[in-house]
């Protein structure tokens, strides 16, 4: 952003601070990120850098803490992982399903109580994380799901639901249904025409919320923390009962692998969102 | 309809009129089915589990459920002078039958509750009451015990004959009922609920307000410089709002010990001494950081969303009307953002006012929040119908920020990307 040969001079300098003060944020929002990378490094116990660290002497360095990771004893982290990994997976497939469906009714122009019954489908996204917690608790432990992976996968489909209303929703906003006629006229059944035209084209929104899905469950913690048991402990929980008890650089490990994929998921994100842009501008 | 209308038919010689109604109805009712399935199953799983979350906080009907005949007996005491001897009769049998089922102790806690002094005289009772002689109950309770003979314990378990209460709701505003059943404060040195409250509302508010402080400015400018700049630079909020809850907490853990980078670097510009290092975690300090970091990206996404709306000929238009940029930005630019700030404060406020994990890591005592009360009173004193109401009181509180946001700006207004 250049400024303009006639600046008067106070409000060049007016730029100046305005430029390094929204630098200074950026920092504030991403530095803390880029803490965790070397640390995980680090050749010894404690999570400051060392002074070979700083002096960026090889032997500062090492993977012993991916190593504990991978194989340390009585490690909890691989069964973690793989509870995270089954419940994500199950709770973002149902909460597209139903997310999907759902917001195909929703932007339906007949549909009747319309703002009542979004209000109701997003509400576990507007309630405070606690309440939902304590409420979905109760539900689970009466119908006697607590501690299994299948009342898990159901309260992460609650939470993760309206991520999916909403961006499907947002997606068929801009939907040209005269297609969905001409699928029509053209003899086609109204699950065909669903699956061979109207999926393909809101596809990018349908995937974006299963992502913003998947994320919410993978990375939720509050709920699991009432109703997870020992057979069910994620990648949150174990971090945070590592967080609470000691800071060990196994931690920062997982965390680095964690970043890994959130950039991976962004990546996917960004991609899918230019697609779609790019979809709509098409049909505009 | 004129009556010219209703003469046009369709092929099949129905009114034109009925037979668009009746597709209508059927399209009703096809966008409806769909809806179903999701609608049911938040009903069923989220709503109504919210709704016993209230019979759960105003529930209070077990001691009348421990003591049926005693309270059948009690209707006709008028509460004044002590209890005649059927009261007495029915409340040894009730008590027996408690103490075969093992379930008298949690009778005694129960009512300890009420009045202080009922565990010491139920174990004697429990102790004594075997050597009973037939008949005569009153005499034989009164003669335990001296508390037997005051009106006033009898009189607090009939307090608690009505099957709902609201006494969890008071407790959660440091209040309860006394002996006669009026509200009172309890003593300043225990009112540890409000204080909380108050921290809460602290807390969600200067996080909003810091958030919004950092967020707007950075805001603006990914909204005015071209593309392939804004899109570097996006990454450093979409980056933080992709990456887990946990992750981020923990770096700011990292950062912010004693011996952490951030006081290194306090030391290094000589800002404190090596010696007299400042704590900045577990303290409300450390709240305020970790959570502003945390909660900026859902700042910054709705103001950039409406920013982006705005066409830069309207700021020019504003200067070269003789206007400062400053004033060009106070009178037009500004405005123009207020559903992206109304949205974006809500979304933070909202968030950060049932915040939990973050507070519990790096808040320590002082930095504890209302979440962390529920979460204690759900995990570890199995309080539920006290964590229930505490909740609600919480889901009041944001229903009242909505509707306050409703009449000030418009939930219509509302962007969030």
């Amino acid at each position: 952003m250049a400024l303009p040969k006639y600046t008067e001079p106070h409000y060049r300098i007016w730029h100046y601070v305005y430029l390094c003060i929204c630098g200074s944020v950026f920092f504030f929002l991403i530095a803390p990120l880029f803490v965790i990378f070397p640390l995980s490094f680090n050749a010894e116990e404690f999570l400051v850098f060392s002074d070979g660290m700083k002096r960026l002497d090889p032997d500062a360095f090492s993977l012993r803490w991916y190593k504990d990771m991978i194989y340390g004893t009585k490690n909890p982290w691989g069964a973690a992982a793989k509870n995270s990994f089954i419940i994500a997976v199950f709770a973002t497939i149902g909460s597209i399903i139903l997310g999907t469906v759902a917001a195909l009714g929703l932007s339906s122009r007949h549909m009747p109580y319309k703002g009542l019954i979004m209000a109701t489908l997003i509400s576990p996204m507007i309630v405070p994380l606690i309440i939902s917690g304590v409420a979905i608790f109760f539900f689970i432990a009466k119908v006697g799901l607590a501690a299994t992976h299948l009342g898990i996968i159901i309260a992460h489909i609650i939470l993760g639901t309206p991520f999916v209303v909403i961006t499907v929703t947002a997606t068929l906003s801009g939907f040209d249904h005269s297609v969905t006629r001409a699928a029509a006229s053209l003899g086609s059944n109204p699950v065909n025409t669903f699956l061979k035209i109207t999926l393909p084209l809101i596809l990018p929104g349908v995937i974006s919320g299963g992502l913003f899905a998947f994320v919410t469950s993978f990375d939720e913690v509050v709920v699991v923390l009432f109703l997870a048991g020992l057979e069910t402990t994620t990648i949150p929980i174990q971090m945070w009962t590592g967080l609470r008890e000691q800071l060990s650089p196994t931690i920062l490990a997982v965390a680095t692998c964690l970043i890994i994929l959130s950039v991976l998921i962004l990546v996917t994100a960004e991609l899918l969102r230019r697609r779609s842009e790019r979809l709509r501008g098409i049909n505009r | 309809m004129s009556s010219e209308t209703q003469k046009i038919l369709t092929t099949d010689g129905v009114p034109l009129e009925v037979s668009l109604k009746k597709a209508e109805k059927k399209n009703k009712i096809k966008a409806f089915l769909l809806v179903c399935p999701l609608l049911f199953f938040i009903i069923i799983t989220y709503i109504f589990p919210i709704g016993e979350m209230f019979s759960r906080s105003i529930d209070d009907r077990m001691i009348t459920n421990m003591l049926p005949k005693t309270f059948k007996a009690m209707e006709t005491w008028d509460g004044k002078e002590l209890p005649p001897e059927e009261v007495f009769a029915s409340f040894l049998e009730d008590y027996r039958a408690l103490a075969e089922k093992k379930e008298h102790g949690k009778l005694g806690q129960r009512l300890n509750k009420e009045k202080n002094g009922f565990t010491t005289i139920l174990k004697k009772l429990f102790r004594k009451m075997k050597k009973f002689e037939e008949g005569n109950a009153k005499e034989q309770i009164m003669a335990i015990h001296k508390r037997f003979r005051d009106v006033e314990y009898w009189q607090a378990i009939k307090r608690t004959a009505p099957p709902y209460t609201a006494a969890k709701y008071l407790k959660g505003m440091d209040m309860y009922f006394d002996e006669d059943g009026n509200i009172t404060q309890v003593e300043e040195d225990r009112r540890i609920h409000r204080i909380l409250w108050l921290r809460t509302l602290e807390v969600a508010f200067f996080v909003t307000l810091f958030c919004f402080l950092m967020g707007y400015p950075i805001a603006h400018l990914l909204a005015t410089l071209p593309m392939k700049y804004s899109n570097l630079l996006m990454i450093c909020v979409l980056l933080p709002f992709w990456t887990s809850l946990l992750v981020r907490t923990a770096s700011w853990m990292i950062l912010l010990q004693q011996q952490g980078i951030v006081n290194d670097f306090f030391v290094w510009i000589g800002l404190v001494a090596d010696d007299n290092r400042p704590e900045m975690m577990f303290n409300k300090t450390g709240t305020y950081v970790a959570m502003t970091q945390i909660l900026l990206p859902f700042m910054v996404l709705p103001l950039y969303s409406v920013m982006k709306t705005i066409s830069p000929s309207l700021m020019r238009a504003g200067k070269s009307l003789g206007g400062t940029p400053f004033i060009a930005f106070w009178k037009i630019y500004f405005p123009l953002t207020i559903p992206g700030i109304g949205a974006g404060c809500l979304l933070v406020f909202i968030l950060a006012i049932g915040y939990y994990i973050t507070p519990a890591l790096v808040g320590g005592a002082s930095g504890t929040l209302i979440s962390n009360q529920i979460a204690y009173h759900m995990k570890a004193t199995l309080d539920w119908s006290f964590a229930s109401a505490m909740g609600l009181m919480l889901l009041t509180g944001v229903l009242v920020v909505y509707w306050i946001y409703n009449k000030l700006v418009g939930i219509d207004n509302i962007k969030l990307g």
